[in-house]
């Protein structure tokens, strides 16, 4: 059965809604990659705390990372989350405080995207090769 | 007419402002963060100039900002978390407490430790 | 005798506060401010009630800075240094004084797909939905809403996304989700999505801290945001 035609006189019914499967998908991007953050920034911040406690050195914290395959594939993961989750968020930002909505926004925020993951991973590729 | 501060002042609103002005301040200071550990690629001694440079009492007072706003901004998104998808009523201002008390407490752990 | 000194808007959108002195007396509610000017200062003043006890939500303003239900507001309850301030919703349209226009509040029910769609006939037998059903425990959360503006008037997201369906319409979807005789489940799912639907909520909570029928429409929000990321990972969106 057809369900055009039950709105009230001259209202309007639900038309098209171009935006909503990317919206959706965005949302559902921004959410993964959250929870996934909410994991990684623990450890994060555990190991900041830890760190700290005996004073930072370039010593001790390429002690930790260098040749450790295993930090590095967590840096990568943590990295790929923030370069997803970060743009989201700034371009709901942009939307909402600066009123800008034009296409332009999501070429910005594309770009955004690419270079905060390039720009992590090149850091994280720094500690783990880092020369003495 | 539009809402003034009045309409937004209570807890859940406040938490908003904290977790928005947290992402943003977190978002520009990535590209610092990622620049810093870039220097590795200069060696050992490169990164001991920049941590020596960090030794400022007002740079370290801002690091303190930074965990602050990283451990505001986790606990305030598994907040988030946990409105959407878990089945709640009514108890959404006690885990409010729990975020802005977990937050607080690695500021602390950080600005003593340090 | 205590006098109550009561600023309210006059005007449309570029209007202004104007100032009145009230008799205070005792258990006034705001509406009794409100109508005590009509009656006895400017019978020009434009406000809009009906039931007066909390029935009908006709009398939505702006009290102090906040949305509410004017006849279930007392005085004393809002009242600061002898003075109030009496202002029209917040993100409806001013049309005159205290009176707002309400049509796109409305219309966003309508394209929040807000309209019970049946799938049964006259001779389908009744459906037997059971009162401890999820769906229909879901569903009886939001149903009390008398559509009265409060929670819009509240909204952030409304004023910042003026597209944006906003809570009660999104509540009222939510209801209609959750009930197992509606017929336009994919249509509506389909409908709430997006950056003027439910996605757009930051869960301020506002909505849900100023509904005078204390329901929580961040919590219907976050039920539509959840069925509509599901049929979109199903590809049914």
């Amino acid at each position: 059965m057809s369900s055009a035609g039950h709105g009230y006189a001259g209202a309007p019914l639900a038309g098209p809604n171009p935006g909503a499967r990317s919206e959706t998908w965005l949302w559902i991007a921004q959410r993964a990659s959250a929870a996934l953050l909410g994991l990684c920034v623990l450890v994060h911040l555990v190991t900041i705390i830890y760190a700290v406690r005996h004073g930072l050195s370039g010593e001790a914290i390429l002690a930790r990372t260098r040749g450790n395959g295993v930090a590095l594939a967590f840096y990568m993961l943590y990295v790929l989350a923030i370069a997803v989750h970060a743009p989201i968020g700034l371009r709901t930002l942009c939307h909402e405080w600066l009123g800008w909505r034009s296409a332009s926004l999501n070429w910005f925020i594309a770009a955004l995207a690419l270079a905060l993951f390039a720009f992590g991973l090149r850091a994280g590729w720094a500690v783990f090769l880092a020369p003495v | 007419m539009k809402n003034d501060y009045r309409a937004r002042n209570h807890p859940a609103w406040w938490a908003f402002l904290v977790h928005r002005l947290s992402g943003l301040a977190l978002s520009l200071f990535l590209p610092f963060h990622f620049w810093a550990l870039g220097q590795a690629f200069q060696g050992e001694a490169r990164l001991d100039t920049l941590l020596r440079w960090t030794e400022q009492p007002l740079v370290k007072f801002a690091e303190t900002g930074l965990v602050l706003l990283l451990a505001a901004h986790l606990t305030g998104g598994l907040r988030l978390l946990v409105l959407e998808f878990l089945p709640w009523r009514g108890w959404q201002k006690t885990l409010l407490a729990w975020a802005a008390g977990a937050a607080l407490a690695a500021g602390l752990a950080f600005a003593l430790v340090l | 005798m205590k006098m109550l000194h009561v600023s309210v808007w006059r005007g449309g959108a570029g209007g202004e506060y104007r100032s009145y002195e009230v008799p205070r007396q005792e258990s006034q509610s705001v509406l009794d401010v409100v109508t005590y000017i009509q009656r006895n200062i400017d019978p020009t003043l434009s406000y809009r009630f009906a039931c007066r006890v909390g029935m009908c939500g006709a009398c939505a303003m702006t009290v102090n800075g906040v949305a509410r239900w004017t006849c279930r507001t007392h005085v004393a309850k809002v009242v600061k240094d002898d003075a109030i301030q009496i202002a029209p919703l917040a993100n409806f349209p001013v049309v005159k004084d205290l009176v707002t226009d309400m049509r796109e509040f409305f219309d966003k029910w309508a394209r929040a797909r807000g309209q019970f769609v049946p799938c049964a006939t006259r001779r389908d037998a009744f459906a037997q939905v059971a009162a401890d059903s999820p769906g229909r425990v879901a569903a009886n959360a939001g149903i009390e809403c008398i559509g009265c503006g409060v929670c819009y008037a509240s909204c952030d997201v409304v004023s910042w996304n003026p597209d944006y369906l906003g809570p009660a319409a999104l509540n009222r979807a939510w209801t209609l989700v959750n009930d197992v005789r509606d017929g336009a489940r994919r249509e509506r799912l389909a409908a709430v999505a997006g950056d003027a639907g439910c996605h757009a909520c930051h869960t301020h909570l506002s909505c849900s801290e100023r509904c005078p029928k204390d329901i929580t429409p961040t919590a219907s929000i976050a039920g539509l945001k959840r069925a509509v990321a599901v049929a979109a990972l199903k590809g049914e969106l």
